[in-house]
């Protein structure tokens, strides 16, 4: 009950009109981002984080967090009146939702998607409650062996169970790691690849290569494909929210089975897109009518809304307890606790029990303050998409251009984010996949001093990372993690998992 | 009557200001260069003097802490460097400005920066854990006897805290495997998890986990016991700890923390930040941080300080060739 304890003393912390007034601007910040196609969770983050550097570590992180629930409330608004995904999350959103929309449904598919983004958020920020407390005791047993096994375990879940294709998964993830080797090597006290440059120094800082390779590389993709914003007019009336929660408990088998599946994934770095996906074929799969789904069914918009709400909040506990993030928007808030000079890892929980309680809290907040928010202003965001895209996109890139040059004041950096857009848009392109690129980059370093470190305490004998049963385990899972589709083939061979071969489509 | 009491208020400043000011004042916010990351000594230095500053009024602009910790602070030389003539920048400096163009090859020499003052030393500490040898002769003989060398953690590589694992080698003949982490919070905490066997980390940043009683400090590393005596923990206080030549190994190092002005500036600005920490260490703030983080008090500015630079500039480069941590 010790976790009750220290969840009230978080509300506490958390309940003052400052902080309530900064979850409310997240929100709706949060909001407006997840509704433009083009910004969404991990951008509008990214961009709004410099705004966060004056103010104190729980104020901003607050924000940031409700930034993060807004976009993925409104990541489903667009999905469901325009059919077009702000967010990748909710591309399986658009199965079931458009067309109930386009059946006069949209204030029904609407109260569906922010109910369930509810349920979901609510289940994994329970997981992290009672599991938070648990992790941080063992927070000391972690020295670089173990450090480096976590990160290892990180980049091979990647690989292994990535939807992508191996290779190019593996591609995205060298080179950044190539570019995370750039700067002081904290280990030798060298230099690399800086060429005489002192902008280089510093290296490459993370955030300004998520906001070119996300943000600007999106608009540089819409401005292509011609975009035309064509959607339906939507108002919400109390009628319908009850209506639809009356209805609710006939689902709780998909709720609870997207629940679990979104926090399973959002812990591993499978992320919310997996999640959003697979809660969705699950429930396909396992319904007594699969053929109704894609026509408007009320249960295609709760599966993946719930799997994709309880990863993206599942994802902040890798992050805190062991400094990993389970998403491309944990990973910039990762880097946002690094900039307020919190250390995310074990000892967060020992040390920042006011900031880590208060987010736990700020997440029970967050997501039922978000709910009465997004109910109430679904007619003012669907009017954003009135506004033509040739006034929207010059906004979104000056934006980024602030964001990228306001994290070191360098005009440098701002030059480095536009190339980055023209990588991203390359990327994009041929198939390669974005994630493990930015995750090499903010993670590269770290694992590579872990592993160093491991290297030069252990005297360069490999068997410290199965010195004990903590690291052996983590290294074990990692490299099974890492063969998982040969694995999973010879499991399946051996008639283990037929179930899943057959049902997949 | 009112109007009286300001103006001779007004008066009185400007005849107190008027001889060593020259009439400059900043106009424009003045940032404090800090050349680490966030809540290590530096910083938590430099919002102190933030703010001492706001709190007694020492100056109209306001003041604001600029973390330039990238490369290991290679950064934020690089930009004190490209700030030639600009006096609304100050830098917090200590030994990397003399190690790291050594070791690192960065193109910078505090020769070119404007020199205002040495406001403090700063020690360092042989720590263990707590579970481990209670004295120095007891630790040298664990790490002796040990079949693998015994872990030394430290902040960063070819750097104060490598310099002095390398001189404890040489005057002990234990040996030693030096683990460099990010910061010296993270050698503090990794030290408490049993994953080294000791640090060398200043007061400062093994306060904490000392207070905790999780870290045990063996000895000092200067040529006198540090002189505050009030209680730190339960039984111990700074100057209970011995240092490290009574207990028979003769290592002695000091750090300096000292500020800079870009090059290039007028003689009138620069007097006027001589003036500003002098004025700064005259402060309960500035003295109630000294004792807290177990400082040297001491004040050098003009000749003084040069002469203090170029003897201490010339020892860490003799400690550094003999380390072997000069880039060739």
């Amino acid at each position: 009950m010790e976790a009750l304890g220290l969840l009230l003393h978080g509300f506490a912390v958390l309940l003052t009109w400052k902080t309530l007034v900064l979850m409310m601007v997240g929100l709706v910040l949060g909001i407006f981002v997840g509704v433009l196609p083009g910004l969404g969770g991990p951008n509008g983050v990214a961009i709004l984080l410099p705004l966060t550097f004056t103010m104190d570590p729980t104020s901003a992180i607050v924000m940031l967090s409700c930034i993060y629930w807004g976009a993925l409330f409104g990541g489903a608004i667009t999905s469901i009146l325009f059919n077009i995904p702000g967010e990748a999350w909710s591309v399986a959103t658009t199965f079931d939702g458009y067309p109930m929309a386009q059946q006069g449904r949209a204030a029904e598919a609407l109260t569906a998607a922010f109910t369930s983004s509810f349920i979901g958020s609510l289940v994994a920020v329970l997981l992290i409650t009672f599991l938070a407390p648990m992790i941080s005791s063992f927070a000391l047993k972690f020295g670089p062996p173990e450090f480096f096994a976590v990160y290892l375990l990180t980049f091979c879940s990647f690989v292994g169970l990535g939807r992508e294709a191996k290779h190019k998964t593996v591609i995205s993830m060298s080179l950044g790691l190539l570019l995370a080797g750039i700067g002081m090597d904290t280990v030798s006290g060298n230099l690399r690849m800086t060429f005489g440059s002192s902008e280089l120094l510093r290296g490459i800082n993370f955030l300004v290569a998520v906001i070119g390779l996300f943000g600007i590389s999106e608009i540089l993709l819409t401005m292509e494909e011609r975009l035309a914003l064509r959607g339906h007019a939507a108002s919400i009336s109390l009628r319908v929210v009850l209506s639809v929660w009356k209805d609710l408990p006939k689902y709780w088998v998909t709720l609870l089975r997207s629940s679990f599946i979104g926090c399973w994934l959002g812990i591993t770095p499978g992320g919310a897109i997996a999640a959003s996906f697979m809660g969705y074929n699950l429930a396909k799969r396992f319904s007594k009518d699969p053929e109704s789904f894609g026509k408007g069914r009320i249960e295609g918009v709760f599966a993946p809304e719930t799997a994709a709400h309880a990863s993206g909040t599942a994802a902040l506990l890798p992050m805190l307890a062991l400094g990993i993030p389970g998403s491309g928007t944990a990973a910039i808030l990762l880097g946002g606790l690094m900039v307020w000079g919190l250390n995310p890892g074990p000892l967060l929980f020992v040390e920042h029990k006011d900031f880590v309680w208060g987010l736990i809290a700020s997440m029970y907040l967050g997501n039922v303050v978000g709910l009465v928010l997004v109910l109430t202003t679904v007619p003012i965001f669907a009017s954003i998409l009135r506004v033509p895209f040739a006034a929207v996109a010059p906004m979104i890139v000056v934006s980024c251009a602030i964001g990228a040059y306001a994290i070191e004041n360098a005009m440098f950096d701002i030059w480095l984010m536009l190339g980055f857009g023209v990588v991203g848009y390359v990327f994009k392109k041929i198939g390669i996949p974005l994630a493990p690129f930015t995750l090499a980059l903010v993670l590269g370093n770290r694992a590579e001093d872990a592993f160093r470190l491991s290297m030069i305490g252990a005297g360069g004998d490999l068997k410290v990372f199965w010195s004990n049963g903590l690291v052996g385990s983590i290294t074990t899972l990692a490299i099974v993690l890492l063969f998982w589709p040969a694995v999973d083939g010879l499991l399946s061979r051996l008639g283990w998992t037929k179930q899943t071969k057959r049902s997949s489509p | 009557m009112q109007i009286l009491v300001k103006a001779v208020g007004v008066a009185a400043a400007l005849s107190l200001s008027a001889p060593a000011l020259a009439g400059w004042e900043p106009s424009k916010p003045v940032e404090i260069v800090v050349a680490a990351g966030a809540g290590g000594a530096s910083d938590q230095m430099a919002r102190m003097m933030q703010a001492a500053i706001q709190k007694n009024n020492l100056m109209k602009q306001p003041i604001v802490v600029s973390l330039k910790g990238g490369a290991s602070g290679a950064e934020a030389l690089m930009y004190m460097k490209s700030s030639e003539g600009d006096p609304n920048k100050v830098l917090i400096a200590y030994s990397l400005i003399y190690m790291l163009p050594l070791s690192a090859k960065i193109p910078f020499n505090w020769r070119e920066l404007t020199p205002v003052s040495v406001i403090a030393l700063d020690q360092f500490v042989l720590w263990d854990n707590s579970a481990g040898p209670r004295t120095v002769k007891e630790f040298v003989a664990a790490a002796k006897a040990a079949s693998a060398p015994f872990k030394m953690g430290g902040t960063g590589s070819k750097r104060e805290d490598h310099v002095l694992t390398v001189f404890l080698e040489q005057k002990t003949g234990a040996k030693f495997s030096y683990l460099p982490y990010k910061s010296g919070g993270e050698a503090a905490t990794q030290l408490v998890g049993n994953h080294t066997e000791s640090n060398v980390n200043n007061p400062s940043e093994n306060l904490e986990v000392w207070r905790a009683g999780q870290v045990r400090p063996l000895c000092v590393f200067d040529k006198e016991r540090i002189s505050y005596t009030s209680k730190v923990t339960e039984t111990q206080s700074w100057a209970d700890i011995p240092t490290c030549k009574e207990e028979g190994v003769d290592v002695q190092y000091l750090m300096l923390r000292a500020m800079f002005l870009p090059g290039k500036v007028t003689a009138e600005q620069q007097a006027f930040y001589v003036e500003l920490f002098h004025k700064v260490t005259q402060t309960a703030e500035y003295k109630d941080y000294m004792e807290k983080q177990a400082l040297k008090p001491i004040f050098l500015t003009g000749k003084d300080m040069v002469q203090f630079l170029e003897e201490d500039d010339a020892v860490n480069k003799s400690l550094m060739t003999e380390a072997g941590f000069v880039a060739k």
